[in-house]
């Protein structure tokens, strides 16, 4: 299946095409979580703080859909 | 201590000893409490019985870390209820050092052709600070940014100033109060609620402080506050959001942008959707990205007072390395970008250096013009018309004046229903649609909407202090209560609200903030004590309200955010009104 990534603030050092406002898609297998995609993109687990799927916050072992909308985020605050 | 007393009817000053009843009260809970004591809730403001308040808060002074608020407080001319705004700068820890626990200004002068400025220092022979006043006049009609440099180069020494801009001298209901920055930048503002057009209204231009010599504050149990204050600094330096190049001094508060957009609570295009395009052009990470490229090198953001070690202040770069505009925060990138439909960032930080020259709220006006694109004033996306209008608001032109009224007067005058406003004040970078709770303070809040009142922003999409749905109205009404009554403290301590990050996280930082407020006043708070406080503080204010005539049923969000559904979520504004009636009634 295919879902897109969208990666924000510390967390694209990691994965250097991941530039603002550019959505990454990925080919999973079906049944895949949330936790692979940062698995796929080597993101450490202690610096994704946040994902929304779809707009909707989702912890790591969610399970994806094809087409679902990815969004990973560091711990972010501001005001 | 005492308390500063400055008639401007005959210009002259008083002082006085600090009544025991204010002992524990400073910043926020001063300012309020002196308003609600001194100033009829049926007034005028912008007449002679109106008060303006000024008060540092309880550690501000001390070396307790990101502590230099100062909060201002009157009776609002933008919502007609009770009003504290706050700032970062060093103009806080100057009165505070100075020993003036609280300065009020009152009175108004019969001649309105003048502007007057105040000057007070601190006097050694007499152990005190003496008040002096100067004409002031040559400089009105300037902008911030032309009338500043003029008073660094009038008075010796390091001086703090607080002024108004032309927004307060026309006397909007959008217009703030100034205060400089730590590179003297015109930058920081208690921006909401027109206390620039009160403080005009008394014409007082300037307030300017020179606190050599003065004594600082006194630390009752040093001991004590040390041992608080070290636990506030190991909190903040390693919680992720707050440490020394962490999402904040990295990004900015502008990183907001990008998770709000995710989590479809982005306001865009004035209030129809909670998704923007555009919106990753307008966040944090394209404001340091462009000036790493612009500049050659990583920009990391600055402390806008003394002491703070957060340092979460941005500056925006030119192509030629010179400043285009300081600071970029995330509520005036969101209220000139998406709620625009604007995505050109070098366009937005114009528009906010030109709010900071006129002495213009970024919130209301970017809300104001927001509601004048749905009134068909100008095209959503249109950013050189933008940039015009706030020119208009400043230069005080007949189209310019009427949008200086803010988002609610312009939405009567051009006949738009969807005005995002509650009590006459606009609503800030938060969709109430999208997060319930956050939409449960601005109806609340005895400010008008305004979200740093109840910042349930942390846990409903933050994940601080736990992670709740956004899109839930359940217990919600308890939360934005909790987090109301512990913001009115935190407006009281002299903190910046940014510690709230560190220290709901890890414990121990809310155990050190309560050491150093008590290592200050010799008390013996427990956190059940703060919070009871901070409800204090609420219900002086909200009686207040009450006396002015707003009630309960004020309390509400505008009828279309009931009617209208918001993409991507499709949701209404579904909170009860008896949760919103329980916020108070049960505090
Ligand atoms: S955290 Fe930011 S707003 Fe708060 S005091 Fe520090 S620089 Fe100022």
């Amino acid at each position: 299946m295919q879902v897109y990534v969208r990666l924000f603030a510390t967390l694209r050092r990691f994965v250097p095409e991941a530039k603002i406002g550019v959505t990454l898609s990925l080919e999973l297998p079906e049944g895949a979580r949330v936790r692979d995609v940062m698995a796929h993109y080597r993101l450490p687990e202690d610096e994704v703080k946040l994902a929304y799927v779809n707009g909707i916050y989702q912890e790591p072992d969610f399970v994806l859909h094809d087409q679902d909308e990815i969004g990973l985020f560091p711990p972010v605050g501001g005001g | 201590m005492w308390i500063l007393r400055i008639n401007m009817t005959d210009r002259t000053s008083k002082w006085e000893a600090v009544p025991e009843r204010f002992r524990t009260l400073y910043g926020r809970a001063l300012t309020s409490k002196i308003v609600a004591e001194e100033v009829p809730p049926l007034c005028h403001a912008l007449g002679p019985n109106n008060k303006l308040v000024f008060s540092a808060g309880i550690v501000t002074s001390t070396p307790a870390p990101t502590s230099a608020r100062i909060s201002v407080g009157c009776k609002s001319p933008l919502t007609g209820g009770i009003k504290e705004a706050n700032a970062g700068t060093s103009w806080g820890p100057d009165l505070a050092s100075m020993r003036i626990r609280a300065l009020i200004v009152e009175g108004l002068p019969q001649d309105t052709d003048k502007f007057w400025g105040t000057f007070i220092h601190w006097d050694k022979d007499a152990q005190k600070p003496v008040v002096e006043f100067f004409d002031a006049s040559e400089y009105t009609g300037k902008d911030v940014y032309e009338s500043y440099p003029m008073i660094y180069q009038r008075f010796e020494g390091r001086i703090s100033i607080a002024s108004i801009g032309n927004a307060g001298e026309y006397g909007y209901g959008n217009s703030g109060i100034v205060f400089n920055d730590q590179a003297k930048r015109p930058s920081r503002y208690a921006g909401r609620g027109g206390v620039g057009a009160v403080m005009a209204s008394k014409r007082l231009k300037f307030i300017v402080l020179n606190e050599k010599g003065s004594p600082g504050v006194e630390i009752v149990d040093k001991a004590l506050f040390d041992e608080g204050r070290k636990k506030m600094i190991d909190a903040i330096r390693t919680h992720p959001i707050s440490k020394p190049k962490g999402g904040l001094n990295t990004y900015g508060t502008a990183v907001l942008v990008n998770i709000l957009n995710e989590a479809g609570g982005l306001p865009t295009r004035n209030f129809s959707a909670g998704r923007f395009d555009g919106a990753p052009k307008t966040a944090g990470e394209a404001i340091f990205e462009t000036n790493k490229e612009r500049t050659g090198k990583e920009v990391y953001n600055h402390a806008c007072s003394p002491g703070c070690i957060i340092q979460c202040s941005n500056t925006l770069f030119n192509p030629d390395k010179s400043e285009r505009a300081s600071c970029i925060e995330y509520e005036s990138t969101w209220a000139l970008g998406a709620n625009l439909g604007v995505d050109d960032l070098d366009d937005i930080a114009t528009m906010v250096h030109l709010c900071n020259a006129y002495g213009l709220d970024t919130i209301e006006t970017g809300v104001t013009l927001g509601v004048a694109m749905e009134g068909g004033v100008i095209p959503f996306g249109d950013s050189k018309g933008a940039i015009q209008l706030i020119h208009e608001m400043g230069k005080g032109t007949p189209t310019g004046k009427m949008l200086g009224g803010g988002a609610e007067v312009a939405g009567k005058l051009l006949g738009v229903r969807r005005v995002p406003t509650v009590k006459g004040q606009a609503m800030p970078a938060y969709e109430p649609r999208a997060v319930k709770g956050i939409g449960i303070t601005y109806a609340t809040t005895t400010m008008g909407a305004d979200h740093t009142a109840g910042y349930t922003i942390c846990p409903e999409i933050l994940g601080v202090s736990g992670k709740q749905d956004p899109l839930s109205p359940e217990g919600k009404a308890a939360l934005s209560r909790a987090f109301q009554a512990t913001t009115a403290f935190i407006d009281s301590s002299g903190h910046c609200l940014f510690i709230a990050f560190p220290i709901l996280d890890i414990a121990s930082g809310f155990e050190g903030f309560i050491q150093e407020c008590n290592g200050v006043l010799g008390t013996n708070w427990s956190a059940d004590d703060v919070v009871a406080y901070g409800a204090e503080v609420l219900k002086v204010e909200r009686a207040f309200n009450e006396a002015a005539g707003i009630k309960a049923e004020a309390d509400r969000l505008p009828e279309f955010m009931h009617l209208e559904p918001l993409p991507p979520h499709n949701q209404v504004f579904d909170v009860p009104d008896e949760a919103l009636d329980s916020v108070f009634k049960e505090m």
